[in-house]
């Protein structure tokens, strides 16, 4: 596909979407893992969905047990790798961080848990391993966190596991859908991968259409297939060429060298939650002159967390509030010219030539998911959509429940 | 501005701070930089026949990422021709005739040797003498440091031997490996030092190399016990200079040495006794450029405090030392927790539950209000909450009036006095952790 003229060149990409937040090096986690104050009760594993120990995982950090500490984390939370390159840890453990209170910066958990689990990835150290076979088989439809957080821990727990993929590569969103600058997919591969050594059988390509009919083949089934489509906005010009959703942007980007995703010179993206903020800082980041936010409610209303807002105005796009769209404006040759949104003032044409829609995804209604006892629901299918950490949590809490159903004891056997 | 100015047994220096004999002080270059930086005084690394020094000699403790708490070395004396040591301390001395120079002086344990050596060092016009009866490795298997100075025998005699022909005051520096240190201070007294100085290095291995078992510092393969030193020491040299400057039949001036990195150590250790102040580890750790905070924090504190000269603050907690059966029996005291300054991380109750008392009561996070707070009762007075946690004055130690004179056990135990009630709760069998939250 011939480039237009603005693209950037590769070596400007790779800078734009390097991580984010680097790793710490020794010196630097050492440092920092000393300041933790070692809490008891800490507000900080309170706050973690999953109730990772931090202060226990910092505190090996300091005395230079790394296995130990990734072990900590993992042991509560399989997606310990991509949680900490991608939870929103301002909302949950650091800003539950006590430190806060003392008027301080609180302790780089995230990233003191990176630097605990890139040591374990890195130096391919097997923390885990499967249980004794129980002879109980289960299905698991859906390769994301939750699906495969619930697969890791039956293995541990000697249940054999097989996961249902529609897609060609497992880890759900995490491969597909986070912000390059955060998590990249081969990060997220590697951590699908040491879950699957554990002997769990994976069937991509497949995509499931009747619970009741694995039901037969399977001793329980737990079902986290995420959501679905992103919703419709429901106004003229909506499938224009030029038009696309968030979703699809981002996956394009993650499964793709840089330079093919297709960027415009001014994009518009509708919408104001963190996947919108996602869309519009890598529409940036690819290259555009200007990315806007267009949000029909003002800017208290918007359902993003407040440091992704900060983040997308760092990256300098803009932002239209209580600006509701009303039109796709087409330039009539097979593209879009412009969005009318209805203001305050009026009627107003915010001109642009990309649409990218994250209003959100509406629900996976192709796959009927029955009410039975041997049926588990979780992750972003069962709460609507959150975070890594908690289909994580999920996918934990429901192997759990399964090896309590299977065992008809309790999760230690 | 306060007056540093000291007379340390006749020998003067602009202000207290001296380098102690080590590695700072092996050469002029050395001590003429220190002194052009703002040092008071040095003592020359320890001159007597040279030795032969191993590669690898330092080793660290760290805490956290806090570099050298504590630091220990297995270097020997000068290995320096004695007649070069002496040129270049008589090369210091004409050319910083107001700076105290001393020399440090190990010889064998002859009487001619000592008679030789202080011979040749008073030539040099050094302000003083001081006897190095402390290096607790090495030397000490030839029979000199602290072979010499953990006999009060051996001390005296070779005391004596040196005032035989020293006109210059004799300082003599004491070894902290005894059990009685003021034994050894005291012999020093009899056989007539002018003046003691302590401590000098503790034996100590500061660690072991888990891959290959080497102590540390390893010399292909193998380690000797060391000197210890540096911030972690200071609290062991401040009990042993209090000792001997309390000890009544000692009487002589002091010089305090051990783990001063700032003006607050120093003055601390003047507080106790200390009339001049030897400084080593810190300067190998950050450099001869220490001493302006030295002065400068010492003197601000003292204008601040209103104290015009050293005399007005040395031996002021002296008094204050005493033995553990003469303090009060009824000075009780009671935690405080200021709910406004605490960040909720309960280091305290954790501290209290397990390590002492079990006198804090923990609430529940997410009641919005405290999470801790003292149980009245239960608490002793401890300290260790206090101690813990992370928040300046946030746990204050409050006193608990009584109506009851100060009696002491000294006191009690002869049948003398009454004790001011005591909760029953103090470590009673039926107060255990599990009744109370």
């Amino acid at each position: 596909m011939p480039q237009p003229e603005f693209r950037l060149s590769d070596e400007q990409l790779e800078r734009n979407f390097a991580d984010i937040a680097p790793p710490l090096t020794t010196d630097a986690a050492l440092l920092e893992a000393n300041q933790c104050l070692f809490c008891h009760d800490a507000p900080c594993t309170i706050a973690c969905p999953t109730h990772i120990d931090v202060p226990a995982f910092i505190k090996k950090i300091a005395t230079g047990n790394l296995r130990g500490s990734a072990r900590v984390i993992l042991e509560v939370n399989p997606f310990g790798h991509s949680c900490a390159r991608a939870c929103p840890v301002e909302v949950l453990c650091e800003g539950a961080c006590v430190l806060n209170d003392r008027d301080e910066q609180p302790i780089k958990i995230a990233l003191l848990q990176r630097h605990a689990t890139d040591y374990v990835l890195e130096h391919k150290v097997k923390l885990f391993k499967a249980g004794k076979p129980t002879g109980k088989r289960v299905a698991i439809v859906g390769a994301g966190p939750a699906g495969l957080s619930c697969a890791r821990n039956l293995r541990i727990m000697g249940h054999a596991v097989t996961v249902f993929e529609s897609r060609s590569q497992p880890g759900g969103l995490n491969t597909y859908g986070i912000a390059e600058y955060k998590l990249k997919a081969d990060v997220a591969l590697a951590e699908v991968q040491d879950i699957l050594d554990l002997g769990v059988e994976l069937k991509t390509g497949v995509t499931i259409e009747s619970i009741d009919q694995l039901l037969t083949q399977y001793d329980a089934v737990f079902v986290g297939v995420g959501l679905g489509n992103t919703k419709k906005l429901g106004i003229p010009g909506e499938d224009l060429p030029g038009v696309l959703d968030a979703i699809t942007f981002i996956e394009h980007l993650k499964t793709h060298p840089y330079r093919e995703t297709d960027v415009g010179r001014h994009v518009v993206v509708i919408g104001a939650g963190n996947t919108a903020i996602d869309a519009v800082t890598q529409a940036k980041r690819l290259g555009a002159a200007a990315a806007t936010i267009v949000y029909r409610r003002s800017e208290a209303d918007m359902p993003c967390y407040h440091y992704e807002y900060e983040l997308a105005k760092r990256d300098g796009c803009g932002f239209r509030f209580q600006a509701a769209p009303q039109r796709i404006i087409s330039n009539g040759s097979g593209g879009v010219s412009g969005l009318e949104v209805r203001t305050d003032g009026g009627s107003e044409t915010i001109p642009c030539d990309m649409v990218i829609v994250a209003i959100g995804q509406g629900p996976r209604e192709a796959l009927k998911i029955p009410e039975h006892p041997k049926v588990f629901v979780g992750g972003d299918c069962a709460n609507g959509g959150a975070e890594i950490v908690n289909a994580a949590a999920d996918g934990v809490a429901a192997a759990k429940r399964i090896h309590e159903m299977l065992t008809g004891g309790d999760a230690n056997g | 501005m306060a007056d540093l100015r000291t007379n340390f047994t006749g020998v003067e220096s602009p202000n207290p701070f001296w380098l102690a004999s080590g590695p700072p002080t092996n050469t002029y270059g050395q001590v003429a930089k220190a002194f052009d930086q703002g040092w008071g005084g040095a003592v020359w690394k320890t001159i007597g026949e040279p030795i032969i020094n191993v590669f690898s000699r330092y080793g660290s403790v760290d805490l956290g990422q806090n570099r050298m708490m504590g630091f220990n070395n297995i270097e020997l004396i000068s290995d320096r021709p004695i007649a070069e040591n002496l040129k270049e301390i008589a090369e210091v001395k004409r050319n910083y005739p107001k700076h105290a120079v001393i020399a440090s002086l190990m010889v064998e344990s002859k009487q001619k040797a000592w008679h030789e050596m202080v011979k040749q060092t008073e030539d040099t016009g050094a302000d003083g003498i001081e006897l190095n009866f402390g290096c607790p490795h090495g030397m000490s298997e030839r029979g000199m440091g602290s072979a010499v100075g953990q006999v009060p025998d051996y001390t005296c005699q070779i005391v004596e031997w040196v005032k035989e022909v020293a006109t210059i005051p004799v300082i003599v520096k004491l070894t902290p490996n005894v059990t009685d240190i003021t034994y050894i201070a005291r012999a020093a007294v009899k056989g007539g030092a002018d003046a003691l100085s302590l401590i000098n290095t503790i034996n100590s291995i500061v660690g072991v190399d888990l891959t290959t078992f080497e102590p540390q510092p390893s010399v292909a393969g193998k380690s000797s016990h060391g000197g210890y030193c540096g911030p972690a020491v200071k609290p062991i040299a401040l009990h042993l200079v209090s000792a001997v400057a309390g000890d009544p039949s000692v009487k002589i001036p002091i010089s305090g040495i051990g783990g001063i990195a700032s003006w607050r150590d120093a003055a601390e250790f003047i507080a106790l006794g200390a009339g001049s102040l030897q400084v080593c580890t810190a300067v190998m750790h950050y450099g001869f450029r220490i001493v302006e905070d030295l002065i400068d924090g010492l003197s601000n504190w003292m204008d601040e405090r209103g104290h015009r000269s050293l005399a007005d603050i040395r031996g002021r907690a002296l008094p204050r030392v005493a033995k553990w059966e003469d303090l009060d029996l009824n000075y009780h005291l009671l935690a405080h927790i200021d709910q406004e300054k605490c960040i909720k991380c309960e280091l305290c109750w954790t501290a209290c539950e397990d390590g002492a008392h079990q006198a804090i009561r923990r609430l529940p996070r997410d009641n919005g209000g405290p999470v801790v707070e003292i149980i009245d009762e239960a608490c002793v007075g401890c300290n260790l909450c206090a101690a813990v946690c992370p928040v300046q004055d946030c746990i204050t130690m409050q006193k608990v009036p009584n109506d009851y004179p100060a009696v002491s056990w000294k006191e009690y135990a002869a049948g003398k006095g009454k004790l001011a009630p005591r909760s029953e709760q103090f470590h009673t069998a039926t107060w255990s952790p599990s009744t109370k939250h």
